[in-house]
This record gives structure tokens, C-alpha cells and sequence, in this order.
């Protein structure tokens, strides 16, 4: 296949950046979207020219470090895929193809296509945790959690923190990642002790942090690589209601 | 109450999910009102609705209520809307927004300014008259004529039709949208909310905008 790539290249936070076009002429329809910047970077490389910086590590879509915007659409234009896992047989020979990093301004640009994502771990510290006595290994099934409520748990834990529902949402809005860690934990009773302080804590953060505001366009679930539901987003905004309205702080 | 609740995003959605469903409800009877018209009695019955109502202390009292919600809604869409703008300074050069969003979900401040401008001109037309005029309180003239009067004009009704098809669709993502974020979200019942949110954001519309149309062209005499 012949593709011609319009790639982001920018030094550093304080370039402004700019497009680069590259032409590949010998992309195997098998390759990764990520191996195909793999033999774009080799090429760079032995031309003596900067390689494109991009985030990646599992390539097998568990890690979420992957992040490209392409075409218009975070991870490209598959549902519930990511980058690393995306195929050049989904485009075609002689297609130009568009690569911008995730745009918000809660996730500045580092260099090319990599974005700090800090952001998310801050949240995260906020109140993504639960208190657990130490010592030694518990009953599997000591405390008992009814099967539904485990299965959305599971669900919602299946969030990989790629940062898509930000890079897809107009107003850059965190709700979607934000909502399935609250949702994680509200749903089981090893979360119930920090369960109202962690929704005000982790919504003041993601506030604090610079992204926007929801308003359920449905962006973000539409391009979430791992299908996680706004049925979240709706949990976590009655969390906080009841917990800001019967909070005594 | 948690300190500075509405001044964190969750907290400022709520007002607007809150004044939104408010004035939804007061689109219903608005438009129920307003749909006597249709009875094509010369506004006897309609005329009679209207008198009763400005006579009313309840409907006096809510409709101080009506104020505040629609300054509410205003104002709050205003700070969450130049607050989403801040959230992407830089832009994308390429975006593919249509393949994972409805466009009027994403156009909800512009649907609302179209609103607004409406309001404006609709508030001059009727409430204006009927409040701080005697025109309709010395008898001189019923609300029915006023309209009568006002939708004589084509460029009226035309801009009062436009205007409906921005409510329309403001409302086909703002019904089922409030609703999520008040929390209000459950397997069973949010396909029957949706469904209700998109007749009544055709439903009311259209009659809203029949009204001007039937008027102008004489059917409703
Ligand atoms: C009769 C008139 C109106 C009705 C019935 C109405 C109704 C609604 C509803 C139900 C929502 C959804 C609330 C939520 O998602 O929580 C909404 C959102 C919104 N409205 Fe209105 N509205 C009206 C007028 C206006 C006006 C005049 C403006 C602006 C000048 C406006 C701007 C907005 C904006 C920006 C949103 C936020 C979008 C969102 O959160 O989805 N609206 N409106
Ligand atoms: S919710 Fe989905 S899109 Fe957002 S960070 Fe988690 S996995 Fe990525
Ligand atoms: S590189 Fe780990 S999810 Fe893509």
C-alpha cells in the first residue's frame, strides 16, 4: 500500500508545531498503525532526520499509552479500538491519513504525538483508592457482592486511561474516565468507606485540572476503546449530588 | 451541603439540567394554552385562558419563577460554555465529529442563542403589550387580536418557525440530556424517556409553530 502521512511535528511545550508530509510506499496491510510509524521512524531515522516521538507500550490494548488522533478520531476510525491494535487494512491504498495528538488543555503536547497525561494520575491520587487492612490473604469470598453489580464493576474497571473521551469530547471533558473509576468503586462494598469524599475529591480534581464540562454528547462513549458505558457518567453525577447535598463539610 | 457545590462542574450541570426540566414544563402549559386557538372560536376560549391567568397570583408568583430559571439557564450556559472552550485551546485540523456525536447535540449554545434572540422578540410582541401597555387591559383590545396583528406580518412568522426548529432540536438533545444529568439514568426507563423527549421536542415545536402559520394565512380566524 502507498500512504501519504500529514503527521504533527513539535519540539517541545513551547513550539508552536506544524504538519510534515510523508510518503510510505511499502505499507503491508498487516502491519499495526504502529508499525507502520515504526518503518516510518526507521526510514526518518536513516535519513538522518528527527524520529516522530508517539506513545506506546503493550501494543495489545491494555495500557492505554497509545493516543493518536487520526482522521478526525481518537484511535482512528474502528469502535472500541485502540491505536496499537488498529490495522492498516482499514484504510486504503492512496489514502492520506491525518495524525494529531489528543488537543486539550489539560493534556499539553510533550513532543510530535505525545501528550502528558499526569493529569489523569492526579485525579486518580485524589480518590481512586480504597482503605484495606494489611496482613494476611483474606477469604476469596468474604464479603459478598451481589453478580450484577460485580459485572458492572468489572466493566467499568475495564478503563485503560487512554484519555479518548477527552481527545473525542468538544468540550474536552474527563467525565467518561472520571466516571468509571468513581463507578468502579461505588459498586462494591470495598468502596463504600471513602465513597462520598472520593466523588467531591476526584470531580474537584478533574475541575482543578482544566477539563470541561459534560454535556452528554455521547462522544466520549461512542470512542471509548474499551465500551465504557454513560450509564457511568449518570452514576457518578448522582454520587456527587447525593454526597455535595449531604455533606457536612 | 458540600462547600462550593455549584461552582464544580457536576454542580453547575445540575443547574442547568434543573432549569431545563423547569422549562420544559412551562412549555407545556404554554403551548397547551396557546394551542385553544386551534378551537377556531375567535379566541373566545383562548381569551378567557389568558384572563385567567394573568389574574392569578399562583401564575404571577411562578412566573417570577419563569425569570429566574430562564436567567439561570442563560447565564450558567454561558460559563460552561466558555469554560469548554478553554478546555481546547488548540483545536484539531481534521475532525470527524459526525461519526460519534449528533450535530445538535454539539450546537446546544447556538440552538439556545437562536432561542434567546427569539425570546427577545417574542417577549416584545405579547408580554410587553399585555404588561406595560393598556391596550388589553382597558378592553381596547383582547390577546388574540394582538396576535392576530402580529403574525400578520410574513417576516414574523417566519422568524417565529425558524425559531421553533432551533427549539426543536435543542430540545431533542436537552429532554433526555437532563435527565442524565441529573443521575437519572436506568436500563429500563432511559429508552422511554428518550423516546418521550423526541415527540415532545416535535410535538411542541410544531404546534408553537402551526400557531403563527394558521394565523397568517387565515385558517384560524
Ligand atoms: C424555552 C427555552 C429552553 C428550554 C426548554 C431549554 C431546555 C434545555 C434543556 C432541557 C437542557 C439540557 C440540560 C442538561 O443537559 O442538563 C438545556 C441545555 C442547554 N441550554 Fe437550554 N433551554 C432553553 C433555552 C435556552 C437558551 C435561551 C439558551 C442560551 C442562551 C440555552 C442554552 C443551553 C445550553 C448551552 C445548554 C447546555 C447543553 C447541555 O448541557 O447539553 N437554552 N436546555
Ligand atoms: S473511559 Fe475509555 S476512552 Fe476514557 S480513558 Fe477510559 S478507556 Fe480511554
Ligand atoms: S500500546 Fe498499550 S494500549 Fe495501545
Amino acid at each position: 500500500m502507498k500512504i501519504t502521512l500529514k503527521v504533527w511535528r513539535q519540539k517541545n511545550k513551547q513550539d508552536a508545531g506544524h504538519f510534515e508530509t510523508y510518503q510510505l510506499d511499502n505499507v503491508s496491510p498487516d502491519m499495526s498503525f504502529l508499525e507502520m510509524f515504526d518503518v516510518l521512524n526507521e526510514k526518518l531515522i536513516s535519513e538522518g532526520k528527527e524520529p516522530v516521538a508517539f506513545d506506546h507500550d503493550c501494543r495489545e490494548g491494555i495500557c492505554g499509552m497509545c493516543s493518536m488522533y487520526i482522521n478526525g478520531r481518537p484511535h482512528g476510525p474502528l469502535r472500541g479500538v485502540t491505536t496499537c491494535q488498529l490495522h492498516m487494512r482499514s484504510f486504503k491504498d492512496g489514502d492520506t491519513i491525518v495524525v494529531e495528538p489528543w488537543r486539550s488543555t489539560a493534556f499539553p503536547v510533550i513532543k510530535d504525538l505525545t501528550v502528558d497525561r499526569s493529569a489523569f494520575d492526579r485525579i486518580i491520587q485524589a480518590g481512586g483508592y480504597i482503605s484495606v487492612n494489611t496482613g494476611s490473604a483474606r477469604d476469596a469470598n468474604n464479603i459478598l457482592v451481589p453478580k450484577e453489580n460485580a459485572d458492572k464493576a468489572f466493566l467499568a474497571a475495564a478503563c485503560i486511561g487512554c484519555g479518548a473521551c477527552v481527545a473525542a469530547c468538544k468540550n474536552a471533558s474527563a467525565m467518561l474516565f472520571v466516571a468509571a473509576k468513581v463507578s468502579q468503586f461505588a459498586l462494591l462494598p470495598q468502596g463504600q468507606i471513602e465513597r462520598k469524599q472520593r466523588v467531591l475529591n476526584m470531580v474537584k480534581k478533574m475541575d482543578e485540572e482544566g477539563f470541561g464540562n459534560c454535556t452528554n454528547t455521547g462522544a466520549c462513549e461512542a470512542e471509548c476503546p474499551k465500551g465504557i458505558s454513560l450509564e457511568n457518567i449518570a452514576r457518578m453525577n448522582r454520587e456527587y449530588i447525593c454526597a455535595a447535598l449531604t455533606s457536612e463539610k | 451541603m458540600a462547600k462550593g457545590m455549584f461552582s464544580y462542574s457536576i454542580g453547575k450541570k445540575l443547574i442547568m439540567g434543573l432549569t431545563g426540566m423547569f422549562l420544559i414544563l412551562f412549555l407545556i402549559v404554554h403551548c397547551g394554552i396557546n394551542s385553544l386557538i386551534f378551537l377556531n372560536d375567535g379566541g373566545e376560549t383562548f381569551n378567557r385562558a389568558a384572563e385567567f391567568m394573568s389574574h392569578n397570583w399562583l401564575m404571577r408568583t411562578l412566573e417570577v419563577g419563569l425569570f429566574l430559571g430562564f436567567i439561570l439557564h442563560i447565564i450558567q450556559s454561558l460559563i460552561l460554555t466558555l469554560e469548554n472552550k478553554k478546555a481546547r485551546k488548540i483545536g484539531y485540523a481534521v475532525s470527524n465529529a459526525n461519526a460519534n456525536s449528533k450535530w445538535y447535540s454539539r450546537s446546544m449554545g447556538l440552538l439556545g442563542t437562536l432561542i434567546l434572540i427569539f425570546l427577545i422578540l417574542h417577549l416584545r410582541h405579547f408580554w410587553v403589550v399585555s404588561r406595560f401597555t393598556d391596550h388589553i387591559s382597558s378592553g381596547e383590545e383582547t390577546l388574540y387580536d394582538e396576535m392576530k396583528e402580529v403574525f400578520a406580518n410574513p417576516i414574523v412568522v417566519i422568524i417565529y418557525v425558524l425559531a421553533q426548529i432551533s427549539l426543536a432540536y435543542h430540545l431533542m438533545h436537552g429532554f433526555q440530556s437532563a435527565f442524565q444529568t441529573l443521575g437519572l439514568n436506568h436500563k429500563k426507563y432511559t429508552p422511554i424517556i428518550k423516546k418521550i423527549g423526541t415527540i415532545y421536542a416535535i410535538i411542541i415545536p410544531l404546534l408553537f409553530a402551526l400557531m403563527p402559520i394558521v394565523m397568517y394565512l387565515g385558517i384560524v380566524k
